[in-house]
């Protein structure tokens, strides 16, 4: 009879993505780039949200980038250069998430210290790209009105894992009869108090406060930044 | 899913582990899963077995360790485990838990190795 003996190891499955991101972390803290990730399923109006952050971040004179995933084709990147902003298009081929080897190829020219921000549109999915950490320093979830209020308990994983959460297409609210109250409820279920925001992309009502709440994130995290760098 | 990305980063740092070990075989590797985690276990055991065909690790078994939520009640002062994922509330007094104490994981706790 053969012997058979148990050796601990202790090894991250993720190690090799989360090693890269730290990386990428690194490096956009050094550039001064604050970089947003963007999650949602598909179809909730991550595109065209971010089409009008990026027209109107240009408009104030901020900076502002963007990257977007998708596994086929650069129609999101062509609707989203019309903002004026650079963009570049990440085709996954196939896979369902970014990870951060991808961020990494696609930003390895870019001059990041002239940028203020970093949009990252992630592969419409509320799954897998909740695992994997892409460097950035705030993840938004988007739920749409026309999804269902529960989603984000259908969902948990990625909603936890968010640290805004957007509700998009409020000029439809009242057609879906689409509940605040339980949409709100349900995030705050699965990631207790949470910052919610609710915008109309198309309206443009909410987006004053999703500058706000951008600026002020960037200033928090600059001055944390700053504390950390001088021991 | 991802479960095949994660099939083969199990099937990589399970080979390394093995070789730093000595060992001639492995015989089962055994995987830590947080209910955070994402993973959807029958998925996984499917990608595992389709990964390790050619590795050293071929015919070596994935056993998955299902670790439940467990968060922090800043009212009850202690940790509690959270029964599901869809309520992040303390099942004793229902106060709403952010403080994730268990429940990410996803890591390969340990090898069982010949000799």
């Amino acid at each position: 009879m053969s012997q058979t003996r148990i050796v601990e190891v202790r090894a991250g499955i993720l190690k090799k993505n989360d090693e890269l991101a730290r990386a990428l972390r690194a490096r956009f803290e050094q550039a001064g780039v604050y970089v947003v990730n963007l999650v949602s399923s598909p179809g909730t109006g991550k595109t065209q949200f971010l089409e009008r952050t990026l027209a109107d971040l240009v408009a104030a004179g901020i900076r502002a980038a963007a990257l977007v995933g998708d596994l086929e084709t650069d129609n999101d990147a062509k609707r989203l250069a019309r903002s004026g902003a650079p963009v570049r298009q990440i085709n996954t081929h196939g896979r369902c998430h970014l990870e951060a080897e991808m961020i990494g190829d696609f930003v390895g020219d870019w001059d990041l210290s002239s940028l203020d921000f970093l949009f990252i549109e992630n592969v419409g999915n509320l799954v897998c790209p909740a695992s994997y950490d892409l460097g950035e320093a705030l993840r938004v979830a988007l739920l749409s009105v026309t999804e269902g209020e529960d989603k984000p308990l259908k969902y948990p994983t990625m909603f936890n894992s968010a640290d805004v959460a957007l509700i998009t297409k409020m000029d439809l609210a009242e057609a879906c009869e689409f509940d605040r109250e339980a949409a709100h409820a349900a995030i705050h279920e699965v990631r207790p108090g949470m910052t919610i925001l609710e915008v109309s992309s198309k309206r443009g009502t909410g987006m004053a406060a999703w500058m706000t709440l951008l600026q002020e994130r960037r200033a928090a995290w600059q001055s944390h930044a700053k504390s950390v760098a001088r021991p | 899913m991802h479960e095949l990305s994660l099939a083969h980063g199990i099937v990589e740092q399970a080979a390394e582990a093995a070789v730093k070990a000595k060992a001639e075989r492995v015989v089962s590797v055994q995987l830590k899963v947080g209910r955070l985690a994402g993973v959807e276990p029958g998925a996984l055991l499917f990608c595992y077995d389709l990964v390790a065909k050619g590795t050293p690790l071929e015919g070596s078994r994935l056993e998955i360790l299902d670790l439940p939520l467990v968060v922090w009640c800043a009212h009850c002062l202690k940790e509690v485990e959270l029964p599901g994922v869809q309520s992040f509330r303390c099942p004793t007094c229902g106060t709403p838990c952010g403080e994730i104490r268990q429940g990410r994981e996803l890591e390969i706790a340990s090898l069982e190795i010949e000799p």
